[in-house]
């Protein structure tokens, strides 16, 4: 695949591991956090953690938009599909995670709630014109990546006056997020961060400046591909030994320091900052959330359907699915893992998406722990 | 033939009803009109509650399968429900070691099915079968409510022979220091599929693979290779099927990533999709386990038929009480590749 292997090339890959390991300083470690889930998919799928030196250590950050999401949201988005007749559509990887009393919105589906998988909000506002008698919500959830394309539904809904569109709303914003990690510095201790990749083409790089500066952190923004992750750790290697805390883009072939304008613009036009959101894992974060501005009310489901209101859920028994999101714990540290909980029957969220730090230890990682 | 039933069928612009399924005259009517003259052969025209079938030949066993074939949409990139149905249980005999005859297919129509694509997808049947050498002895044809199936279902029955003498083939026969072959690229059927689903209609020229197995096994067994191990990876991909045989076994299995072959088109598709390829459905290639000392003769075999140009070996067998899959990834690291687990779900971002 032109552009793609490119970024996968054993032997720049080798040489840059010559390079990371030429960085790192004898008696010393790393301790980095990859925010971004998709991340944290790509260290396990190309086996990278294992090519690393041992001095590097890679922490699972919070940037799992599934992940994230607080069970009672889940709890929400059944209700409404099942009480009223509606086609609610959602991302793929949301049809798995675990609701309470052990539901899903795939188990609801099975109940005869109409739940529809989707690509995009654009299938959706599809649907919504294929069947005008029809009420279609879509479950929107996702960091600033996933929030344009809501947006720009809402808008187009707007303007084609799709009375019968609308829009749960759980998009959420990443820099309360690493705040609210950074801010804990007693239960994780981090060296220096790995930026978001596809979050970053929208808000830019120069989003993070403050945060670097104020938690003395090293920022280094990085594409999806190995070849990527490898050279963003060498760069932040390179700025824990001399003291930096800088905010570096690795990945400047799709992200610019002010980001794409034009998203953030329709981003700004429709939605606003709730005043606080619930994070799995991160508990209540102010201004972490967005909902849709007063203009844009026809098209919020949370007013379309008020008698089904957000409910906090406590997290599964056992469960270490909030302290692995906040970087306290591996994934093998938590009881369930690998035994009552598998990618075949998830308790905790972790479990559930691809990008979900259990689910990619569980999958790609597991002989290494069988081995130890 | 018989003179005619009843009224002649709206082969062009007709659709399946009720009473096409209901037992009289416009059921008897489909299957003198349809099936008899497509499948053509003596077992069928027999025209009886079964079909009386000679035994095996001299030192054979029988060798029995089924398999269900749900798919959506009916025609595809390559081929369509009626050749993929007789080239998935023509393919799960073949696996076993054996050589594929009979077939029978249970149909359930929806009603509102246009003739038209039903007598395609007949032809369709018809023209796998003859060309696999294999011979659809028996049906039946039930008609359901509109909106209570999906245009068309085809269950079949395949049974074969296989000789008493070889060693066939099985599950539990891979050993450490095996070779692995897959047969040609992964992922052609199950990418083919997606696409071409609502809500995901990009253009590619990927083209499901759905083919029939048995002459590209019978010169690998002619040639004289110990196949200790024959499976298709359909649904769950490589991944599932090397997962299945390395729990049979109670072996484990190492991978190389660069030597698996996938089509350009494939893999970019999956990117786009946030798949992997390893755990799409394939429905005309094959898994061959055998001994390292044959690899090199069964891969030249494969190599030279039309079916099996891309054939590589991908790994081989090594002791791991854990059963695991490991794939040596392209950039040096190592992962496993676990079972495919609920249905391959697109990711978000």
């Amino acid at each position: 695949m032109k552009y793609i292997d490119e970024f996968r090339d054993p032997e720049l890959a080798r040489r840059l591991l010559t390079r990371i390991d030429g960085e790192v300083e004898a008696g010393r470690s790393y301790r980095l956090m990859e925010f971004c889930g998709g991340h944290t998919h790509a260290l396990a799928r190309y086996g990278l953690p294992g090519l690393l030196p041992q001095a590097i250590k890679m922490i699972h950050g919070p940037g799992c938009p599934v992940c994230v999401l607080p069970t009672g949201r889940i709890d929400q988005a059944i209700q409404m599909a099942l009480q009223y007749p509606i086609t609610l559509c959602c991302y793929g990887d949301c049809m798995r995670v675990p609701a309470s009393k052990g539901m899903t919105l795939l188990k609801a589906k099975a109940q005869g709630a109409d739940i529809r998988m989707v690509y995009s909000p654009l299938d959706a506002l599809q649907l919504a014109r294929m069947h005008p008698e029809r009420a279609v919500v879509f479950l929107a959830i996702g960091f600033e990546t996933t929030t344009p394309p809501t947006a720009s539904a809402i808008l187009q809904a707007e303007s084609e006056r799709l009375a019968n569109f609308s829009v749960l709303c759980h998009h959420v914003l990443t820099i309360p997020a690493m705040q609210a990690i950074l801010d804990q510095p007693q239960n994780v201790q981090l060296d220096g961060l790995v930026g978001p990749a596809h979050v970053s083409t929208i808000t830019g790089s120069a989003i993070y400046q403050p945060v670097a500066q104020r938690y003395g952190k090293p920022i280094v923004i990085a594409g999806f591909e190995p070849l990527d992750l490898l050279q963003a750790i060498w760069m932040l290697v390179r700025q824990i030994n001399r003291g930096m805390a800088e905010v570096e883009n690795e990945f400047t072939r799709a992200v610019l320091p002010e980001g794409n304008r034009k998203a953030q613009s329709l981003v700004a036009q429709v939605f606003e900052t709730r005043a606080d959101f619930e994070w799995r894992g991160l508990g209540l974060l102010p201004a972490s959330g967005l909902r849709l501005r007063a203009a844009y009310a026809a098209f919020d489901a949370e007013q379309r359907y008020p008698d089904i209101a957000y409910c906090a859920q406590p997290d599964q028994k056992g469960c270490e699915c909030a302290a692995i999101l906040r970087g306290e714990k591996m994934p093998q540290q938590c009881k369930l893992f690998g035994k009552a909980c598998t990618p075949e029957h998830p308790l905790g969220a972790c479990m559930v998406s691809a990008e979900g730090a259990c689910a990619a230890s569980y999958a790609y990682d597991r002989f290494t722990l069988a081995e130890s | 033939m018989p003179h005619s039933l009843g009224s002649a069928f709206d082969w062009q612009n007709g659709c399946v009803e009720m009473r096409h399924g209901s037992g009289g005259r416009a059921s008897a009517q489909l299957i003198e009109e349809l099936f008899i003259p497509a499948f053509n052969n003596a077992w069928l025209g027999q025209g009886n509650d079964g079909t009386v079938l000679p035994p095996p030949a001299p030192g054979h066993r029988l060798v029995m399968t089924t398999d269900a074939h749900v798919v959506s949409p009916l025609f595809f990139p390559g081929g369509d429900i009626g050749c993929l149905a007789v080239h998935g249980t023509v393919n799960d005999v073949v696996m076993m070691g054996a050589q594929p005859l009979w077939l029978s297919a249970g149909f359930i129509l929806e009603e509102g099915l246009l003739l038209n694509e039903l007598r395609d997808i007949v032809h369709s049947m018809s023209q796998a079968a003859r060309s696999a050498g294999v011979a659809i002895v028996c049906g039946d044809t039930k008609v359901v409510e509109r909106g209570k199936g999906d245009g068309l279902y085809i269950a079949m029955t395949g049974v074969g022979q296989l000789a008493e003498s070889t060693s066939a083939p099985a599950g539990d026969r891979a050993q450490p220091g095996d070779a692995i072959l897959i047969s040609g690229t992964l992922g052609d059927h199950g990418i083919a599929i997606l696409t071409q689903r609502e809500g995901l209609q990009f253009d590619t020229p990927i083209q499901s693979d759905t083919a029939a197995l048995n002459g590209l096994v019978a010169e690998l067994q002619t040639a004289g290779i110990d196949l200790h191990v024959l499976r298709d990876p359909t649904r769950g991909g490589l991944a599932t099927t090397l997962n299945e045989i390395a729990r049979q076994s109670g072996v484990g299995i190492l991978l190389d990533e660069a030597s698996i072959p996938i089509q350009p088109a494939v893999a970019a598709a999956c990117e786009f999709m946030g798949l992997d390829p390893l755990y799409i459905a394939n429905e005309g290639k094959m898994v061959v386990i055998c001994a390292p000392e044959h690899a090199a003769t069964a891969l030249r075999i494969m190599q030279s038929h039309p079916l099996g140009k891309q054939a590589a070996i991908i790994g081989r067998v090594i002791d791991d009480r854990h059963r695991f899959i490991q794939l040596q990834t392209r950039m040096g690291g190592q992962r496993l590749v676990d079972w495919l687990n609920g249905d391959p779900l697109p990711r978000i971002c």
